[in-house]
């Protein structure tokens, strides 16, 4: 069924009641071309391109939950691209352009607005490492403003410009930057992925991988065995533990995001704004609660919520560069299993066991790549081959030496 | 969360500094295998369950010490001062 207004109209007309379910719910087969580990945004993208691009629709993706049940239901929803290093900067250049194009691709709102993204900086180096931020993301061909102090005083004139700890020197503004409803980038996907042929099959947890001499073979799930000569581990801060079944031992370790939303307001926030110096970020839904986020919790942990230490730096954050939000309840907060890679970058790789592909260790910054990793991981599993503006993002990069570190914070894995 | 350190007794979460997985305290011999040192710097176990990691008491005593605890329930369930272990801090 493809949406549309005038199909909204008729609907309306005749009591809503020719909606269909937006995809089905098949019984697992017992042999696919390609299984995909993992139905969350990620996980449902591969599928998607699997089919649209390389024509794969002989494919199934397992899901333990319901679909769209991890992180991709569980994010601050900012979508940018404004990375330095190469390797990094073309993929997520590459991924604003799909979100650009998502829409009318997947026939489904996704409620992408590009409201524009500020980072703002406190000092004249800070400055510094802006404009060279800003000039790459340029020469990638995407776009970049450096703001002076009234530059940012006129989009943002609720800030506390003149506080004693961290005044504000400007900002570095991406206009395409913003956000998108995150829940519909899950089922937009999957619906796409299902009008194509692409089994989801939800409730199905894989608790084990087939190898044989090398090779993988198939999936045991709690719905049985499914045989396959591909499979694809998109599972994000469970990782470690699907690769385990597989005899890997993977670069990540899990670490726990928090994030937080306050009741509805009038619009009070129209950009996304960054505040680096106090590991804070902000943008309010369109629904009208502030969505805010800081740093990790900064130990290893799987348990889907933080300690109250992160809670209150976060409000305190918040406070310092925006008082006017500290008469807004916070309505609930919630917790993500984050797969923190050693260099803070993403893998999209084969791994040492043939036919198996893992594509992981996303940080926090595993929303904005959603269309851009499900593309490339499906031009790997297709292909064999890496996607070129994935070309970097090799499993094995850490003991090569080739490591993509954004900020530079070295290996500890909490640290970026 | 409160950790109990061996010299300090029970404090907040917020006096320590997390750093790693126990991994760092085998460190590789300088001529070892560039595996070993991949394995040691990089690749992680990342238990769903009970794990032992490398917690500094910042804010206390500065001692290094080895947590035992459940990244699932965040329950605490050993912590010993990395120098009392056999073998020291090797």
């Amino acid at each position: 069924m493809r949406y549309s207004g005038l199909r909204v109209i008729t609907e309306g007309l005749f009591g809503n009641k020719g909606w269909k379910p937006a995809w089905r719910d098949p019984a697992p087969k017992a042999d696919y071309d390609a299984i995909i580990i993992g139905g969350g945004g990620h996980g449902l993208s591969t599928a998607y391109y699997l089919a649209k691009n390389h024509g794969m629709t002989n494919i199934a993706v397992l899901e333990k939950g319901y679909l769209g049940s991890g992180n991709i239901g569980r994010n601050t929803t900012i979508v940018r691209a404004n990375y330095i290093l190469p390797g990094n900067s073309e993929f997520y250049s590459h991924s604003l352009k799909l979100w650009e194009g998502l829409e009318p691709d997947l026939n489904y709102n996704v409620m992408h607005s590009q409201r524009g993204l500020i980072n703002l900086f406190h000092s004249d180096g800070q400055r510094d490492a802006f404009v060279r931020r800003g000039n790459s993301m340029v020469n990638q061909g995407d776009d970049a403003i450096l703001l002076d102090r009234e530059g940012v005083r006129e989009l943002l004139p609720y800030l506390d410009f003149e506080q004693t700890r961290f005044p504000i020197y400007g900002g570095l503004f991406h206009p395409r930057g913003g956000t998108a409803r995150h829940d519909a980038v899950a089922w937009g996907y999957a619906r796409g992925a299902d009008r194509r042929g692409v089994d989801l099959i939800q409730n199905c947890e894989v608790t084990g991988i087939d190898v044989q001499g090398g090779r993988v073979t198939g999936v045991q799930t709690t719905r049985g065995a499914i045989r396959a000569k591909k499979v694809g581990i998109v599972v994000a801060g469970r990782s470690s533990q699907v690769a385990a079944m597989a005899g890997l031992r993977l670069p990540i370790e899990s670490h726990i995001l928090q994030a937080f939303v306050t009741e509805g307001l009038k619009p009070v926030i129209d950009h996304v704004v960054s505040f680096g110096m106090g590991h804070f970020y902000i943008s309010q839904s369109d629904k009208g609660g502030l969505v805010f986020g800081g740093d990790l919790d900064f130990y290893a942990s799987y348990a889907a919520r933080g300690n109250l230490p992160m809670v209150e730096h976060v409000m305190e954050a918040g406070m310092t560069l925006m008082p006017m939000i500290g008469r807004a309840k916070v309505l609930r907060s919630w917790g993500g299993i984050m797969d923190m890679s050693p260099d803070g970058s993403p893998i999209i790789d084969k791994t040492p066991v043939d036919g198996l592909f893992i594509d992981c260790g996303w940080n926090y910054g595993g929303f904005k790549a959603v269309p851009a990793s499900g593309w490339c991981m499906a031009h790997l599993m297709a292909t064999g081959e890496s996607h070129p503006v994935a070309a970097r993002f090799k499993l094995n990069r850490f003991a090569t030496g080739h490591i993509l570190d954004e900020e530079g914070t070295g290996s500890q894995h909490n640290l970026h | 969360m409160r950790l109990t350190c061996p010299l300090c007794g029970e404090r907040d979460r917020r006096e320590f500094y997390y750093y790693g997985a126990e991994d760092y305290l085998n460190r590789p011999a300088p001529d070892a295998a560039p595996q070993a040192w991949d394995d040691y710097l990089h690749n992680r176990d990342n238990p769903a369950g009970v794990t032992r990691d490398l917690w500094y008491h910042d804010m206390g005593c500065s001692s290094w010490l080895v947590v035992t605890r459940n990244t699932v329930t965040h329950e605490i369930l050993d912590v010993q001062a990395v120098a009392d272990r056999k073998g020291g801090a090797a």
